[in-house]
């Protein structure tokens, strides 16, 4: 009898061990497939990040029809600023597209099988700059006095170069 | 009764060729003239030109676009339109085309419009993207020819607008005329209803679209008056360009300001709106068809 109590502590004592060390073992495993996120620029997102984990979604949606039906262009929860700032740079020193697991929003969405349709139109990476700042084009009308001329008093012909 | 009738297109995608779908002459009925006549027939102030008188002149500010909205700061400083205001339906947006000075041949305004907007021509001039063309017109009786860029006329009362099921189709209080993406379903009938055939629709998936200009698969799309640009306070793409390195044509400017440049032109001088008897009061109007 004493050496069946004995097995049972035995017994009970490696059980524990067990119900103990498994599930250590297990999130241990699963620690390395959790989405390797890159970290964006900057000290922090335009909101706190565990509130943009649950509403960016949200925030997007309510900019995206204030921009394309209003002209309402600000940057705080623009989608060219996520893109932007949370860019994330492959092996070619260009910027990756969604369809690359590294890249910010697919590093998530892939992990938790939410598909974006985002990507469908819009630029899942910067666009190209240049040396008028982001622009690909000069902005003529930044050069405000030859827009004025252009559009009030002047000929329309105050922008082209070759007359000047 | 036709003088014209639809030559060829240049540019790009070429689509203006294909039967019945570019709308510019062929769509209708062959005795539509693109330029009717019933434009001349119109006396004295056009309709449309009659509130331009009424818009706000006193106002302590110069507007010269939503996004250049000139305060009289100091010494004339100037400031931009803060990014969280609203287009505001103070100003319409329009534009002025001298077809007199589009040169045969010339497709700068289609090539600048291209490449700012990332839409391209795939080899299917049926279905490709065109979101402005250059048509050439033909007198049939004296066989002179002459090229014009046709586009979306951005109008006070668009068709594509009135169609579509889900709302998709609108006009911006600004007076641009656009296709809210995320909501657009891609039936095409504002294709169908627009008299200009000015709308095409995204067959293909595309990658690497212009950030500022998203465009997708299964929607329509169409001139956009380079909005983003607008709301910056920059000239559309083809304008800029045709003013730097073309004829000078193309003129941009806000038909509500009767002391912009593009107003003064249109009171002074004739110029029609295409297929007028429609009625739609387009924001793109022609001279010297």
């Amino acid at each position: 009898m004493t050496s069946m109590r004995i097995v049972k502590f035995i017994l009970s004592i490696w059980i524990m061990v067990i119900g103990v060390s498994l599930p250590g073992q297990l999130l241990a495993a699963e620690s390395s497939l959790l989405p390797s996120i890159a970290k964006g620029k900057g000290d922090k997102c335009v909101l706190p990040t565990e509130y943009m984990r649950r509403n960016h979604m949200d925030l997007l949606d309510h900019q995206r029809d204030e921009t394309v039906l209003d002209g309402v262009r600000t940057k705080q929860f623009s989608l060219k600023g996520c893109v932007s700032c949370h860019a994330v740079k492959g092996g070619d020193g260009k910027a990756v597209t969604v369809k690359d697991p590294k890249h910010f929003c697919a590093s998530c969405h892939n992990y938790a099988a939410v598909r974006v349709d985002c990507f469908d139109c819009h630029a899942s990476r910067p666009g190209e700059k240049d040396q008028f700042g982001g622009l690909k084009s000069k902005p003529a009308g930044h050069d405000v006095a030859a827009l004025k001329s252009y559009l009030h008093s002047g000929s329309q012909t105050s922008l082209r170069g070759r007359d000047k | 009764m036709s003088d014209f009738i639809n030559g060829s297109a240049g540019g790009s995608g070429g689509g203006c060729g294909k039967e019945g779908g570019c709308g510019c002459g062929s769509q209708s009925n062959s005795g539509s003239d693109i330029a009717s006549a019933a434009d001349f027939l119109e006396t004295g102030q056009p309709q449309t030109r009659r509130g331009f008188m009424k818009a706000a002149a006193a106002l302590a500010m110069t507007t010269l676009a939503p996004g250049i909205t000139l305060f009289a700061v100091g010494g004339g400083s100037a400031e931009a339109r803060p990014l969280d205001e609203a287009a505001s339906s103070k100003v319409r947006w329009g534009m002025l085309i001298d077809a007199s000075k589009c040169d045969d041949g010339c497709t700068k305004c289609v090539s600048a419009c291209s490449t700012e907007n990332g839409w391209k021509d795939n080899g299917r001039p049926d279905t490709d993207a065109q979101w402005i063309r250059a048509v050439t017109l033909k007198n049939r009786k004296t066989g002179a020819t002459q090229t014009l860029p046709m586009m979306c006329q951005h109008c006070e009362k668009p068709p594509c607008v009135d169609v579509c099921p889900t709302g998709a189709s609108f006009k911006r209080a600004d007076g641009i005329v656009l296709v809210n993406k995320h909501t657009c379903i891609g039936c095409r009938y504002c294709m169908m209803a627009c008299p200009y055939g000015a709308r095409s629709f995204i067959h293909e998936p595309l990658e690497d679209q212009k950030d500022y200009a998203p465009r997708g698969k299964g929607t329509v799309e169409s001139c956009t008056l380079c909005v983003h640009r607008i709301d910056e306070g920059r000239l559309p793409a083809c304008v800029e360009t045709c003013n730097a390195e073309a004829g000078g044509a193309l003129m941009f400017g806000d038909l509500n300001d009767p002391n912009s440049e593009i107003s003064k032109r249109i009171a002074t001088y004739a110029s029609i709106e295409l297929r007028s008897g429609l009625q739609l009061n387009t924001g793109v109007r022609y001279q010297n068809i």
